[in-house]
């Protein structure tokens, strides 16, 4: 997305907007209201669709397009912002931007307002530095024209302007009393901007603003929103996507003290109660049978595991290509040898601390609504809640919270979650807060899909990997999560498909595609998206080549990243790290590496394994990554923990079963999150490059199961390729 | 999930963070719904409703409880110290070591967290890592700050 930007100049301070090229001739008031900011600042600064505003007592107000989950964005991109601006971060207030992707659309997510794929700093990087440089040089020229002095003599300081050569100073909140706006934008080369070297906050681990409130007890999450007169909702949802009740018998619910209203829906029944355990309670005794035609009734995940195997392995079945290089199946029936093997990942759920949840407060016509809600996607929710009540997105006004986690589950087109309340407020035109219990959130869950693997290498008489096929059977996410991008995209299941390219490594011949299998169930991105079905297959398979043609499973991978410095690096370091050639009797040592989206990642586990039971240990887990430059470097540490963590998981013990089309497990519990006591002791190394900054907030996750795979083989010589890795697979693998 | 006593509701007086309060509702109300939604200290989280995740920890007469589980009749007479009570005002050794490691991240479990590394601490001020583990293994952290947990506890420990 390519941006002009244009100032404004506000009533009692400085305004810096930016307008989109074609809209750039609307003027302030036309500018929709929907697009004002949040809350406005005081101090009588006027921020329309601003950016950043200075205000004369010297506030910096700069603005925020991204959500806050955990991973810090609400404090990185202001600082990026502040950099630039050379502001003064004790005076800088945060302010979150309205939900209008024309604006505040993240360039690196097709231009949308939507918080994921670790693509925050990545997506705003160059946007958010130059918008900094381009207020801090307009600031600069206002205080040259007061001094009537050349603009090369001035420098700044936080939030000041300075003239050596005279001694004078001004603040920028002096500035901004009398400072006036350029009708066009100064330009600023990339070149122009800071040079690391010469940063004040990026890479200096200023504290996340909102850190403090989350040790107190005052962070404001969805749930957390009180209202005057509100009442409580909850949803009876049908236990597969898009069936619908038969026969409601609400007897029961009914009698509950505290019921106000038994909603038929199209996809469930609604109850609003006085408080939240009458809506449970009715909820909970509610009589519904389900119309089954749905298509996701009788899908069987054990079932669906030979069927997707034998899709996935039939070559004649063509599939939707994802990654292609050379001539795959030409060089493969050339090469000296093939390997092949089969990997297999089970449905798994996000898990978010939050039960999904939402506010909202239909007006009594119907004609408008409020909602409070924790999205990832600020415009998505508000588009949705527009269309289930037939209104202008004017008509919407969000208030977004802090997220308890997020991992991709709550960024989808129909934002179903926040619909709930907008749906019940409008039957009682009064507040609703609609909570979804963890079981609601667990038999409701959008899963990472289950996918089946099957993969060839082919090598040439050098020992050299040629020819590489990776077919992927799975359900579709992209298509169900985001019908609208999966449409406009060219109908690519990015979703379920990224990671299976293998850019950086150098093989000539590649082909990695994709056998869709319409299943119903529901699906949804989940921290690592692809990459972690796809990178489990590819590297857990890449050692397993190495293993049987009697290569170094570390020297492979330094050959094929002949062409990637970087990549080398992270390898050579974590080696060095883990002292990987050092034996230890009773433990494995399995190594990884994988490039996402631009962040080098290596890790290395060591594991040992029960082999009576079946239990794997992991006792260290080291890891060094190469995310280009760290804006944030103990944050970058932090998520990289995060993600190790939630990547254990993934591989030892979460897993959904479905019968039926029904979801089995119900609870933290039966679906197997990992608690302090699972988890290895972490050795991280940020090496951090003067890139461009490629993304921090998932990148290890895809790496932890083909790295302990990779040792239980070291350990037990079992390859475990069913993930995850439960006792009975890894007996079963041993046997 | 949680039973109805209809017409039951009587007056059940506990004490929250030092105040007395007389709250009204069926029996089983779990005493989280009503801390967060009668008496709107809503630092103390929902998570699980079953007393697998610990976001909804408090101090029952000083002792760490899922206050998910534990019917409101149940604190009759007793006092129900919430993550609001913990340290009012200013922070305690626990929390400045929660900002000194940087721990929350999403924060929806930080306060049970804080809940029961105050609880072990008050029991047990000098505890090992792996009775720091084992201890804090009743608390799930979804975005995986265990290891800084872990840390804020110990320098906690040493700087009191
Ligand atoms: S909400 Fe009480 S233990 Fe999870
Ligand atoms: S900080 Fe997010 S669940 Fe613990």
């Amino acid at each position: 997305m390519t941006t002009r930007r244009e100032f404004m100049v506000g009533a009692a301070g400085l305004t810096f907007t930016v307008l989109v090229d074609g809209c750039a001739a609307m003027r302030t008031e036309e500018l929709r209201a929907g697009a004002a900011l949040a809350s406005a600042p005081a101090g009588g600064a006027k921020t329309v669709n601003a950016w950043a505003s200075l205000a004369q007592d010297g506030t910096v107000y700069i603005v925020n397009p991204a959500v806050e989950m955990g991973q810090g964005s609400q404090t990185a991109i202001p600082l990026i912002i502040a950099e630039e601006m050379d502001a003064d971060w004790s005076r800088v207030v945060i302010v979150p931007a309205a939900p209008d992707d024309k604006i505040y659309g993240n360039p690196g997510f097709r231009g949308l307002m939507y918080t994921a794929g670790s693509a925050t700093v990545t997506g705003y990087w160059d946007v958010a530095r130059t918008f900094g440089a381009q207020v801090r040089r307009v600031v600069m020229e206002n205080a040259a024209r007061k001094w009537d002095v050349p603009l090369a003599e001035l420098s700044t300081e936080p939030s000041t302007v300075l003239h050596a050569k005279t001694g004078r100073r001004l603040s920028y909140g002096e500035i901004a009393a009398f400072a006036q706006v350029p009708a066009a934008a100064p330009t600023i080369r990339l070149e122009e901007l800071k040079k690391p070297e010469q940063y004040r906050l990026i890479g200096k681990d200023v504290m996340r603003v909102e850190l403090p409130t989350k040790v107190n007890g005052t962070a404001q999450y969805s749930i957390d929103v009180q209202l005057p007169g509100m009442l409580y909702g909850a949803v009876l949802r049908g236990p597969v996507e898009g069936t619908s009740p038969l026969t409601i018998d609400d007897a029961q619910a009914r009698a509950v003290a505290g019921v106000v209203r038994i909603v038929p829906m199209a996809f469930g029944v609604g109850v609003i109660g006085e408080t939240p355990w009458a809506a449970f309670d009715a909820k909970n005794a509610l009589k519904v049978t389900w119309d089954r035609r749905a298509r996701a009734f009788g899908h069987d995940s054990d079932e669906a595991i030979p069927v997707y195997s034998a899709a996935a392995r039939d070559f004649n079945r063509a599939g939707k290509p994802w990654d292609t290089a050379g001539d795959a199946r030409g060089a493969m029936q050339k090469a000296a040898k093939i390997y092949e093997s089969e990997y297999v990942c089970d449905y798994s759920y996000h898990a978010q601390m939050e039960p999904l949840n939402s506010v909202a407060s239909v007006s009594a016509a119907g004609d408008a609504c409020e909602i409070w809600c924790g999205t990832q996607s600020q415009t998505m929710a508000v588009a949705a809640v527009a269309k289930a009540l037939a209104i202008p997105v004017e008509k919407v006004k969000l208030n977004l919270t802090l997220l308890g986690g997020g991992f991709g589950r709550r960024g989808h087109r129909d934002e179903e979650f926040v619909v709930d309340s907008v749906l019940l407020s409008r039957e009682v035109k009064r507040p609703v807060k609609v909570l979804w219990t963890r079981e609601d959130d667990v038999h409701n869950g959008r899963f990472r899909p289950l996918s089946v693997h099957f993969l060839r290498a082919g090598l040439d008489s050098s020992g050299r990997i040629v020819a590489w096929q990776h077919r992927v059977a799975c359900d579709e996410i992209t298509a169900f999560q985001d019908p609208l991008r999966y449409k406009g995209g060219g109908e690519k299941d990015f979703l379920a498909m990224a990671g299976s390219e293998l850019r950086t490594y150098d093989i000539p011949n590649r082909l990695s595609e994709q056998l869709p299998q319409e299943t119903g169930i529901r699906t949804s991105s989940l921290r690592g998206i692809g990459f972690g079905p796809n990178k489990f297959a590819t590297e857990a398979f890449l050692d397993e080549v190495a293993a049987k043609h009697g290569l170094d499973p570390v020297e492979l991978r330094l050959q094929l990243l002949k062409n990637t410095p970087r990549g080398q690096a992270v390898i050579r370091a974590v080696v060095e790290m883990s002292d990987y050639r050092r034996k230890r009797p009773g433990r494995g040592l399995g190594f990884s590496f994988i490039d996402y989206s631009g962040t080098m990642v290596a890790a290395v586990a060591e594991v040992s394994v029960d082999k009576a039971r079946g239990k794997v240990s992991v006792h260290d887990f080291w890891l060094a990554l190469d995310p280009g430059i760290a804006v944030q470097p103990d944050n970058v540490v932090a998520q990289t923990e995060s993600s190790i963590v939630y990547g254990l998981g993934l591989a030892l013990t979460e897993r959904i079963a479905i019968k039926d089309g029904a979801v089995q497990q119900s609870n933290i519990l039966d679906y197997g999150v990992p608690r302090m006591h699972d988890i290895p002791e972490l050795h991280i190394k940020l090496m951090s490059t003067p890139n461009r900054p490629t993304g921090a907030g998932q990148m290890a996750t895809p790496i932890v199961a083909p790295a302990i795979s990779s040792a239980v083989f070291a350990a037990s010589g079992a390859r475990v390729r069913h993930m995850p890795f439960l006792p009975e697979r890894v007996l079963a693998a041993m046997a | 999930m949680i039973a109805n006593q209809k017409g039951v509701d009587m007056a059940i007086n506990f004490s929250v963070n030092g105040r007395p309060v007389s709250v009204n509702a069926p029996e089983s109300t779990r005493l989280l719904w009503v801390l967060r939604e009668e008496l709107k200290l809503s630092g103390t989280k929902f998570g699980c409703g079953a007393g697998q995740c610990g976001a909804c920890m408090v101090h029952i007469d000083g002792e760490r409880m899922f206050s998910c589980l534990m019917p409101v009749a149940a604190a009759q007479g007793k006092a129900v110290t919430t993550i609001e009570g913990l340290s009012p005002g200013r922070m305690n050794a626990l929390q400045r070591a929660w900002l000194a490691e940087s721990v929350p991240q999403c924060g929806y479990c930080q306060s049970g967290q804080l809940m029961s590394a105050a609880a072990l601490l008050a029991a047990n001020p000098r505890p090992t890592r792996a009775e720091i583990k084992d201890h804090m293994s009743a608390n799930v952290c979804r975005c995986g700050t265990y290891p800084r947990i872990v840390r804020a506890i110990e320098r906690a420990v040493r700087e009191g």
